[in-house]
């Protein structure tokens, strides 16, 4: 590396001088890599530790302070065929993970309460219809007491805090009824203990824990895993920017930038921060900004934003605003209009809790006064009240939906959709109207050259090979189209002009036509760029432009075949559009709009009551994104627009969009379908319950047995598609 | 049946003992890396020191 790198934000003490570091490692692909890399930052001297998590690929690096530079950490990791990223964890993810401990540590408890208590349980259910004697049913019931009082205490916290947080507030959801059910099961138990009764309810009260600690635990393991991925891939994208200290150069993380500094952006490289151009000239494409593909130039004085792409000369920035903070104005007021505007879609859950806790109350209530009605004791009313409220023990129902949600956000990841928010599967199965933005999600983030098969292969491949030498993003494209990674030996580049080497004893240039001295046509079109390719007297010329996304075609008829209504905004201009929306078969398309004309647009058709997915990667798009009910965009996307979307897609294909839009829809379905089982098992195990007829035995039964029904049913969701 | 008075508690005992094993794992971190785990197994480097 030419410049130092100055990685000291990333370094944090962990005391005795030590210092420690994470990285997301690039390029993990078996067992074996895991003591590659662990030997490759072992050998250098001072570090003392480094181990890699292989599941979530990171790296854990500590040294004695002074010792190593970061900066070598990265160069060892890299002179052994991988790529480190440091990043500093999430305060999220911590919290995340700190929680995904105290769940797993509930879970245990519960389960280690469960079985022995039903050890017990099943002793005296047997000993019931045979001939156990009340002393030793009394001396089994207080041994469950002694293990579920503590066990419901320790484990039945995150119900408890979250159901006491509900009624705070005034407001009921599904903890209330279950942290109800288990405490009045616990509380009656133990006065029938006390009073030598044949039942108690010790173990479906800590099974239903049990079973709902599970259900949680693997919900939460799913979302660590999601984030741990998306954390990953935020810090492989996070780039560095070269920061005039005085007169020399260093390079900063992005992230380290303030507003006054100086940076140097070179040709090939994205912009790091807002700024204005202090010196130099080149062409910029800002088509992650505005969707525009036809490149602007600027010079000294001119305001760019970060993101964009520095296509011909060095230029040196002030910059203005730094890191996340870099938005143009009016996209941040359309943000705030549009997150206001946000229609609140509320989630199945929390509909089915809203009818669920009050219905099972007053059905729990009128049990008690019915039966006092008719003359039974007190205690007998209430033994059988309660009854009713643990056989409807809402298991069934909380499991309904995060069992779902767990399977289909693993089926959405394997698809390559990661998501930020669970309930994003409901709303994206609700979807009726999809609008793509076409710059970078209907079409690939990076050009490409379009006219390869019209070309000599032998000159395209020595072309492409060429190309390696320079970083102009067109040189860029071009080198894609070849496997190799060896350039040629004695490369010259001239910039802002071309590369020139001597093949096989023949010069070859690449570059604009005067540099290869060809005369040509003028101008061919406005979103085409042609590169020329001279080898002695034959030329080639390459003819490089935004290309359609590999399997964007079958994507969009498939979609279109599922009966939504497809529709292209974009920024870009109208000639660009045109022949996009053609090739793919929308007609409904719109060029040269502006975000506000976008969001406009998506609020009208939300009044006409459509649910609007909405796919697009550019800044300009991220307020849409917000209006949008749903929203994706590509993992290419603007930081700001990915923060806006719901779920982001990996890869160069469409194909996850498809795959989120089918999974969502089969989740959903699965969803209402358990809702309904729950609801089934509720009518027939209810009027049981209230006609007083519920043992525990039947109460076990009865609840492992809709459990396990929901989650099975809930394990469908991962089916592959047909 | 006076037999139960000690194997109950025994069993409970044994219970507990596999419960604070599993917290005890889980706590210093054999669940954080569990593919690692099963590929650091095959792996021979640990033998020179």
């Amino acid at each position: 590396m030419a410049e130092t790198l100055d990685l000291s934000l990333y370094a944090k003490p962990a005391g005795n001088g030590i210092l420690g570091m994470e990285l997301a490692v690039e390029g993990i692909a078996c067992g074996a890599c895991i003591a590659r890399v662990e030997a490759a930052v072992k050998r250098l001297p001072g570090v003392t530790e480094a181990r890699l998590n292989f599941t979530n690929r990171r790296l854990h690096v500590a040294w004695a302070n002074g010792a190593v530079q970061p900066a070598q950490i990265l160069e060892a990791l890299e002179a052994s065929g991988y790529h480190g990223y440091p990043f500093v964890p999430l305060r999220a993810e911590e919290e995340e993970a700190a929680k995904a401990r105290q769940l797993t540590r509930c879970m245990a408890a519960a389960g280690f309460a469960a079985m022995n208590i039903m050890l017990l349980s099943v002793s005296v259910w047997s000993g019931n219809v045979t001939d156990i004697t009340p002393e030793t049913r009394d001396f089994f019931h207080w041994a469950s007491a002694l293990i579920a009082l503590p066990a419901a205490a320790y484990a039945g916290r995150p119900f408890f805090a979250s159901a006491w947080r509900a009624l705070k507030s005034s407001s009921l959801n599904m903890d209330v009824p279950i942290s109800l059910g288990v405490i009045l099961a616990l509380g009656m138990s133990l006065v029938e203990t006390a009073n030598h009764a044949e039942h108690a309810y010790f173990d479906s009260a800590i099974m239903l824990l049990f079973f709902l600690l599970v259900g949680r635990t693997l919900d939460h393991a799913m979302r660590r895993k999601t984030r741990a991925v998306a954390g990953n891939l935020a810090a492989l994208k996070a780039d560095t920017a070269r920061r005039f200290a005085g007169d020399e150069l260093v390079s900063v993380p992005v992230a380290v930038l303030r507003a006054g500094d100086r940076i140097l952006v070179k040709p090939g490289e994205r912009v790091a921060a807002d700024g204005t151009v202090l010196s130099g000239a080149s062409e910029i494409d800002e088509s992650l900004i505005t969707g525009e593909t036809t490149r602007r130039k600027i010079a000294s004085g001119a305001m760019i934003y970060a993101g964009s792409m520095n296509y011909s000369g060095a230029l040196t920035l002030k910059v203005t605003a730094a890191g996340g903070a870099a938005l143009i104005d009016e996209i941040e007021k359309l943000l705030d209009r549009a997150a206001s505007a946000k229609s609140h879609v509320m989630r199945l859950a929390d509909r089915a809790s809203r009818i669920y806790a009050p219905v099972v109350h007053v059905t729990a209530a009128l049990t008690f006064t019915g039966w006092l009605i008719a003359g039974a004791s007190a205690h007998d009313a209430m033994v059988t009240a309660i009854a009713v409220l643990i056989i409807t023990c809402p298991c069934a129902l909380a499991l309904a939906i995060p069992a779902v949600q767990v399977v289909a956000s693993g089926a959405l990841f394997r698809a390559g959709v990661i998501l930020n928010a669970g309930e994003t599967i409901e709303r994206l199965a609700q979807v009726d109207t999809v609008i793509f933005d076409k710059t970078g999600t209907l079409t690939l983030p990076e050009p490409r050259v379009v006219n390869a098969s019209a070309l000599d292969p032998d000159l395209l491949q020595k072309a492409a090979r060429l190309a390696l030498s320079s970083r102009h993003p067109l040189a860029v494209a071009l080198s894609r189209e070849i496997a190799t990674h060896t350039p040629f030996d004695g490369a010259v580049e001239e910039p802002g002009r071309g590369v020139r080497t001597v093949i096989d004893g023949i010069e070859a240039r690449l570059g604009s036509a005067e540099f290869c001295g060809i005369v040509h046509p003028a101008c061919t079109g406005s979103n085409l760029t042609r590169i020329w390719f001279a080898h002695g007297a034959r030329a080639i010329s390459i003819a490089i432009a935004q290309k359609l996304r590999p399997d964007a075609v079958e994507v969009v008829q498939a979609l279109a075949r599922r009966g939504l209504d497809l529709r292209i905004l974009s920024g870009d201009h109208d000639e660009a559009v045109a022949p996009v929306a053609r090739a793919l078969g929308i007609g409904d398309w719109r060029g040269r709009l502006k975000p506000a004309d976008k969001i406009t647009l998506i609020e009208a058709l939300k009044a006409n009551g459509r649910r609007v997915l909405m796919i697009g990667d550019g800044l300009n798009d991220a307020p849409s994104l917000a209006a949008a009910d749903v929203s994706l965009s590509p993992i290419s996307a603007a930081d700001v627009t990915q923060a806006h979307a719901d779920a982001v897609f990996l890869g160069e294909r469409l194909q996850p969009v498809l795959d989120a839009v089918d999974i969502a829809h089969r989740a959903h379905a699965l969803m209402k379908q358990n809702l309904w089982l729950a609801a089934v098992y509720n009518a027939i195990a209810v009027p049981v319950a209230i006609a007083g007829a519920v043992t525990p035995l039947i109460a076990a039964l009865a609840m492992s047995g809709s459990s396990l029904l929901v989650t099975l049913n809930a394990l469908r969701a991962g089916g592959r598609r047909q | 049946m006076n037999v139960l008075v000690y194997l109950v508690p025994m069993a409970l005992g044994l219970g507990l003992a596999g419960l604070f094993a599993f917290l005890w794992a889980l706590k210093s971190g054999q669940y954080s890396d569990v593919d690692g785990a099963a590929l650091r197994v095959l792996s021979d480097d640990d033998l020179e020191n």
